[in-house]
């Protein structure tokens, strides 16, 4: 997918006058957050789990290699085959030849960010193939032609009323006159929709989140089906993963499900979570002939024994999206790429490039409520404090940014000389702020200051006393007044 | 009051330095009352601005500074959660890998405390053995007025205080918090981030106004100046009538000053 995180600025100041944005976002907001404390606080040994989560994703990418093999080893046993792409553009040749190979027209997809970020849709529209997103809210952003705002809910941006005047514009055609606005009727005439497609389709692509490399299995966790019938009806089921999806062993997933669901949506399981080990066996009725698994790296292989390792261990809950209140307020789409929020802030100047994204890992206020939810106990803020140090580290800050934390670490770091200057700089505002008040305006604040536009375009500025609490500070000493 | 023979090192912070002396004398005042003897080293900044931009040279250096300046302390008191959690959290991690100071930092990061951490937990004031007020009890002075209370974060989540504010305000003011439905999410203030990214800031600051407003409070108080100017700036723009205090300053049943940004 394209990378626009550079725009973050003029995007997020766009994204805060959307009021329909607003109004969507506040939903799901109290909703996801709401739900998940109720969930987790039913849930005794919560805090164990966590630190279980943790440590078996720090084991396992500790043995990332013998994992993944052993992943390998096993899917190959059960008649599957596994493919390793270092990029995108290598995901998606590998895709394009299995569809080539199966002489396929029509594929449905399962939700997938994996296939967002190798831009996978694109790249089989391209070459004439019909692609089909049968997730709700991703078939709902596939209509509008947009991409997913939140990593579980693709379509948190859009409202009711979108959704009723995009299934209108795009089902008329086939012979659906009236538009539907009750939640029930919009997804069952969406059910009817994707029915035929998942009957038609020739291929299934689906994501993972997670990989058992103990028993080579892909499980994917969904609320609506569409991942069981997009992975069993096609006689081609193909999973795209990222490496570090693979965990141990079946009990390890039982840790990471009660996780997981609680942690995303509040549930104490997705309603389907499915279990997908090789293709269709002589003994089985159904199943896909052709079972693959994609493994892609992307960038993901540099994090092992860097500074940023620990985001490996994100199991893509969504939580500390909901737990932003950056992202609350803006959005998914103003972080220009596939994740948002904490998770995404920390990724995509890694995966997408750290002069492509300055503005993410900035655009935070380290008020560390994302780490508090995440079920594997990832530092956001501080990785995101590492980003801002590798940034200035490399150079990439404005000049305006480096001049004044220049001129202020060079009192700062004196603070005889701090003391005398900022005593007499807030002196002579403090006499500016009196001429003010003798003329009628308001006491105790300015509207404006000069340089401080950022601040007084939507604050005023307290007005501060006669001189600095250091100064006063002498003076009471000096005169005793308050020695007991 | 018994004299403990503590003697504490104010880090004032630089904003309660530059904009709001009273906050400092009040928590001096209540540092002494609980029977401490406070002293004021030369002092600027934490280096969090620095540590938080990413330019970490420039935060080691001025840790250093404060090091050097309050070491000799038997403890170190800052009426900011987000200053204190700067030296108590951030210091040792920061001079990890600068030979000679690991331990120095670690040091004074075990006997700093925010202001109400160190009344409450350290010195363990109760209204029976120890009395704030220097004057004879009086009626507080805004007796039949709503309180809210806003936790910052870095004091909430780094150094876990909660309760600690609002223990002593119940106990030495009579003021009982009519809590707001958000008070554990970000005032949008984030130090360098209100001014880098204003219009977001300001967009979490009218999420927290909302949910003061929901309260019906008149005031509303903090232990952060940081968001409390940034939130009383808001206000204020708004034409709203809620007045801001730091907690420290409602605690010692002195009449108040006027409130952040009258």
């Amino acid at each position: 997918m394209e990378v626009r995180s550079r725009e973050f600025r003029s995007a997020s100041k766009t994204a805060l006058l959307n009021d329909d944005l607003r109004a969507a976002l506040g939903r799901a907001e109290g909703g996801f957050v709401n739900t998940r404390k109720n969930s987790v606080a039913k849930l005794k040994n919560f805090a164990a789990y966590r630190s279980y989560g943790e440590q078996v994703k720090d084991h396992t990418l500790k043995h990332l290699g013998y994992y993944l093999c052993r992943f390998e080893r096993k899917v190959i046993e059960q008649g599957g085959r596994v493919h390793w792409a270092k990029n995108g553009e290598e995901a998606n040749n590998i895709i394009l030849d299995i569809c080539a190979r199966a002489n396929a027209k029509k594929i449905i997809k399962g939700k997938s960010m994996v296939s967002e970020e190798a831009a996978t849709n694109k790249s089989l529209e391209q070459q004439g193939y019909e692609v089909v997103e049968t997730d709700l809210g991703e078939y709902i952003i596939q209509l509008a032609k947009e991409s997913p705002s939140h990593i579980i809910a693709p379509a948190v941006h859009k409202s009711r009323q979108d959704v009723t005047e995009l299934f209108h514009r795009h089902h008329a055609k086939l012979g659906y006159a009236g538009k539907v606005t009750r939640h029930e009727d919009i997804v069952n005439q969406a059910r009817e929709i994707l029915r035929d497609h998942f009957c038609r389709a020739d291929v299934g692509i689906t994501g993972a989140n997670f990989l058992v490399a103990d028993t080579g299995s892909a499980v994917i966790v969904t609320n609506e089906g569409n991942g069981d019938l997009t992975a069993t009806l096609p006689t081609v089921h193909i999973v795209i993963a990222s490496l570090e999806k693979v965990i141990p062993d079946m009990v390890s997933l039982g840790g990471f499900l009660r996780l997981l669901g609680r942690s995303a949506t509040g549930q104490i399981m997705s309603v389907y979570t499915s279990v997908f080990s090789g293709p269709k066996r002589a003994i089985d009725v159904d199943g896909p002939e052709e079972f693959h698994v994609l493994l892609l790296d992307n960038g993901r292989s540099n994090l092992l024994n860097s500074r940023y390792q620990e985001i490996l261990r994100c199991i893509r809950c969504g939580a500390c999206l909901n737990h932003c209140p950056v992202y609350t307020s803006i959005g998914g789409h103003a972080y220009g790429w596939v994740y948002p929020g904490p998770m995404g802030s920390v990724l995509t100047p890694i995966l997408a490039g750290r002069k492509n994204a300055m503005d993410l890992p900035n655009a935070c206020t380290l008020n560390g409520r994302c780490e508090t939810v995440c079920p594997v106990k990832i530092p956001l803020p501080e990785l995101l404090r590492q980003h801002r140090s590798d940034l200035v580290d490399s150079g990439y800050t404005s000049w305006m940014s480096k001049l004044g934390l220049r001129i202020w670490f060079s009192l700062a770091k004196r603070p005889g000389l701090y003391r005398k200057i900022t005593g007499m700089l807030i002196s002579m505002l403090a006499v500016c702020a009196r001429i003010k008040s003798s003329t009628g305006l308001p006491k105790g604040r300015f509207g404006r200051l000069p340089l401080a536009q950022p601040w007084t375009m939507t604050r005023d500025f307290p007005a501060p006393a006669r001189t600095t609490f250091q100064n006063l500070w002498q003076v009471r000493q000096k005169s005793g007044a308050k020695n007991k | 009051m018994t004299n403990s023979g503590h003697h504490v090192g104010l880090f004032v912070t630089c904003l309660v330095d530059l904009l709001r002396p009273q906050t400092g004398f009040a928590a001096a005042d209540l540092i002494e009352n609980s029977g401490c003897r406070v002293s004021v080293p030369a002092q600027s900044c934490c280096g969090q601005p620095a540590y938080n931009s990413g330019d970490r040279s420039k935060a080691r250096a001025l840790a250093k500074n404060v090091i050097a300046q309050f070491e000799g302390l038997d403890y170190v008191v800052a009426p900011s959660g987000s200053c204190a959690a700067m030296i108590k959290a951030h210091y040792p991690q920061l001079l990890a890998h600068d030979p000679g100071w690991p331990q120095r930092a670690q040091t004074l990061a075990d006997k700093t405390f925010e202001l109400s951490q160190f009344l409450v937990d350290i010195m363990k004031v109760e209204p029976d053995t120890a009395d704030l007020h220097e004057d004879e009890k009086d009626k507080h002075p805004f007796s039949h007025k709503k309180f809210t209370y806003h936790d910052a974060c870095s004091g909430l989540r780094e150094l876990g205080i909660r309760a600690q504010p609002r223990k002593m305000l119940a106990q030495y003011a009579d003021i009982v918090v009519e809590e707001m439905s958000n008070s554990e999410i970000c005032c949008g203030f984030g130090g360098i981030f209100c001014i880098k990214y204003p219009e977001i800031s300001t967009r979490l600051a009218d999420n927290k106004i909302s949910g003061i407003e929901k309260t019906g409070a008149d005031v509303l108080i903090g232990g952060d100046l940081g968001c409390l100017i940034h939130l009383a700036g808001r206000l204020k723009r708004c034409a709203k009538p809620v007045r801001v205090y730091h907690f420290a300053e409602l605690l010692l049943n002195r009449k108040p000053a006027a409130g952040v940004a009258e």
